[in-house]
């Protein structure tokens, strides 16, 4: 009996210590720099991504033989951060993803996934010469680069005409630059204009959904000077950040403006609501079946149009720590992100490459495409989410202050914001 | 003299790998795999536990020190936890006794000679087999604002509905995982009233027993053991409901009103990064569990 129970005594330190190891060999980073050869990639799964991913590999393809690029669509899961935190824990991840949201970056980088782009020679001055003074967003804390900032999707207030002129409102310049103005409108399309909410957030509690619906008023409010911390300062906690949240978000919750429940499908496309918080990528999703219009998002006293900043709603292309052959790699990365491939980005799926004088650089493509103009102009004046440290933790303990305070009405959202400013600031704080 | 020499060592052997070492060969493909899906995952879950651990690159140079027991007093001290300890509670007092009752009345009803019989058994049976994203989304229509129980209910349809209702999200994920395990354990009740031999009933109708008093006296003691397992089992699905709030509930809403210990390790460890701190709970969940589930045992069994 005692030798059993020595040997399962064995078995459990064996167990603890094979635990306690386990790990493969990394890839030498610097031989890896330099290494030529063929990589995998993988980009976005809805199709007009696809089909920009598809003619991009075929187009390097063809003139690099030795470094063959394979792409494929992001594999399915919840999230694409959570695909790739499991193949990033599991030495798996492609080359590149052209799917990497700034948020998960600092996790990413934590978990020894990303390669710092300040690598390869002249990386700083390629992603700084394409995307303008915006690139310094996109820096980590060390001062590096562990993402190539991409493609913007400016979120700005899509509305359907047709409510809204049932609704007896201006469907060309309809009231909506004020929160009084929007929540009067929001008020008189719920009356007249035939909607069940005049819009509908996603009111659910994963961390991302404050990107939708408080974060781009955030920003707005705030001229655009700040995101949601900075210089380990929660930011939100100002009189601008408690009034998003206090004077239009939670009236709007409370007067049944907008719902408590989450709705099963589009709510806009259903024309369940009026009003939606989208960015470029609605034109095409929406263009045919609904007559639209655009404005931007709402400030307290109401501001220009020219002068209101949003949420960039971006995605980056992140460079991962498994990649053998970087140097293909690199190479792929920056004839992805040439002019003449932000081109085509733009054309095949009406997303705005992060690059300034949209307008001027691709004049013909706006020529053709008007509709498209509103949102180049608002990319110009975006904000983006904060890298820092715990930044996926510090957007759910926001989301849930949010959600319990405005969403919910259990408390004040003064407190609640307060509170979750003191937790997030000790958040980022730790590393 | 050599005769004594090998006496001690075959004592030794037989001590270390039984009297019938041939069995070992039989067992280890079992082992192994024991090993490989359960202990070791749980080994690792216990070292995470006391430990800042995360995920990492394989080859990657992370720091994950020991914290002893950080992780723990951190999750205890968290009211998400405890608020899903105590969604637990909730869920399990609605779950295990409805299943129980329903689970053994349809298989005594399942068990005699009713029309449409093997229909019946197989209908029953159907939502186990379902896909739970599938289920969901019929639920999310029924329980809608404006879907059809609310419909049906008309002005008595609670405000929020019930979905996005503080004291109405739990219970009717607790009737959803209710009425989709179901078919299970009717299947389970229906193998064991296979073994209540019939001449009980006829003993009890001799003596005056009704339908009902049957059911009470032969039935109910008759299924003891079955019982047990159902409610053993019942108690351990339920503490690790997770699909349920995860997709009819927005991810544990309305404000954590329906969230999960299952779900918390997700957000921790998956979203979150936060390993060690899901682990903990895991283990914590772990011991709950399998605490009940002895205490049903003993209270179940006993004579």
């Amino acid at each position: 009996m005692k030798a059993r129970l020595r040997l399962v005594a064995l078995g459990t330190a064996l167990l603890a210590l094979a635990a306690a190891c386990g790990g493969d060999e990394a890839v030498d980073t610097e031989e890896a720099a330099q290494a030529t050869g063929p990589i995998d990639i993988w980009y976005s799964d809805n199709p007009e991504e696809i089909t920009w991913g598809k003619q991009a590999v075929e187009a390097w393809n063809a003139d690099h033989p030795d470094e063959e690029v394979t792409g494929e669509k992001i594999p399915a899961g919840e999230t694409s951060e959570e695909v790739i935190g499991a193949a990033i824990a599991a030495g798996n991840t492609p080359c590149l993803v052209f799917n990497t949201a700034p948020a998960a970056v600092p996790q990413f980088e934590k978990q020894g996934g990303l390669v710092a782009l300040d690598d390869f020679p002249g990386a700083a001055e390629y992603i700084e010469g394409r995307s303008g003074d915006v690139a310094e967003q996109y820096k980590s804390p060390d001062g590096n680069y562990y993402q190539m900032p991409w493609k913007a999707n400016p979120v700005m207030i899509f509305y359907n005409k047709k409510v809204f002129e049932k609704a007896g409102l201006d469907s060309e310049n309809p009231p909506l630059a004020t929160y009084d103005e929007f929540l009067q409108t929001a008020q008189t399309v719920i009356d007249k204009g035939g909607v069940e909410a005049a819009i509908w957030p996603a009111p659910s509690s994963e961390f991302f959904q404050s990107w939708f619906d408080y974060y781009p008023l955030f920003i707005a409010a705030t001229d655009g000077q700040t995101a949601l911390v900075e210089d380990g300062q929660a930011q939100f906690t100002s009189a601008e950040g408690i009034a998003v949240a206090e004077d239009f978000w939670a009236p709007m919750y409370e007067q049944g403006l907008a719902k408590r429940e989450t709705y099963n499908g589009d709510a806009f496309a259903d024309e369940k609501s009026a009003m939606a918080i989208v960015g470029p990528w609605a034109i095409a999703v929406y263009g045919e079946a609904i007559e639209w219009g655009v404005a931007p998002v709402p400030t307290a006293d109401g501001i220009s149009p020219e002068q209101t900043y949003t949420f960039s709603d971006e995605k980056s292309i992140g460079m991962y720590s498994a990649c053998e052959n970087r140097g293909t790699a690199w190479g792929f990365l920056k004839f992805a992100t040439s002019k003449a491939n932000d081109g085509k980005l733009l054309e095949l799926t009406g997303q705005m490459p992060l690059r300034p004088d949209l307008t001027s650089t691709y004049a013909d493509y706006f020529k053709k495409n008007p509709e498209y103009e509103v949102f180049a102009d608002q990319a110009e004046r975006t904000v983006e989410v904060p890298v820092v440290p715990n930044s996926i933790e510090m957007w759910q303990e926001f989301r849930d202050a949010y959600s319990s305070s405005v969403i919910f009405g259990k408390e004040s959202p003064d407190e609640a914001l307060t509170t979750a400013g003191k937790t997030i600031e000790s958040l980022i704080s730790e590393e | 003299m050599a005769k004594a020499a090998t006496a001690p060592t075959t004592s030794r052997r037989i001590k270390l790998l039984g009297k019938h070492p041939i069995g070992i060969p039989f067992v280890a493909p079992y082992v192994a795999f024991l090993i490989v899906v359960f202990a070791y995952p749980l080994g690792l879950a216990l070292y995470m536990s006391f430990h800042d651990y995360f995920f990492a690159a394989p080859g990657a140079i992370v720091e994950r020190p020991f914290i002893g027991v950080d992780n723990y007093t951190q999750v205890l001290g968290d009211p998400v936890f405890r608020t899903a300890l105590f969604n637990v509670v909730k869920f399990v007092i609605i779950n295990v006794p409805l299943t129980v009752a329903l689970a053994l009345v349809l298989a005594t009803a399942l068990n005699r000679a009713i029309p449409f019989r093997t229909f019946f058994r197989a209908s029953y049976y159907v939502p186990y087999v379902t896909a739970s994203v599938a289920v969901v989304g019929i639920w999310l229509w029924l329980f809608a604002g404006d879907g059809l129980v609310n419909t049906i209910l008309g002005p008595l349809a609670p405000d929020p509905p019930w979905l996005v209702n503080e004291a109405w999200a739990l219970p009717i994920i607790a009737l959803l995982v209710t009425w989709k395990q179901l078919g299970f354990y009717v299947l389970l009740y229906l193998a064991a009233l296979q073994n209540v031999p019939n001449e009980l009933y006829e003993a009890a109708k001799v003596d005056g027993a009704g339908a009902v008093r049957s059911f009470f006296a032969v039935t109910v003691p008759g299924v003891r053991s079955a019982t047990t397992l159902v409610v053993i089992l019942a108690t351990i699905v339920g503490a690790n409901f997770f699909t349920e709030p995860y997709l009819l509930t927005g991810g544990g809403g309305p404000n954590n009103a329906s969230i999960s210990p299952v779900l918390m390790m997700y957000r921790e460890g998956i979203e979150q990064g936060n390993a060690g701190y899901a682990a903990a709970i895991g283990v914590i969940l772990a011991i709950g569990v399998m605490t009940i589930s002895l205490l049903n045992r003993y209270v179940l069994e006993r004579d």
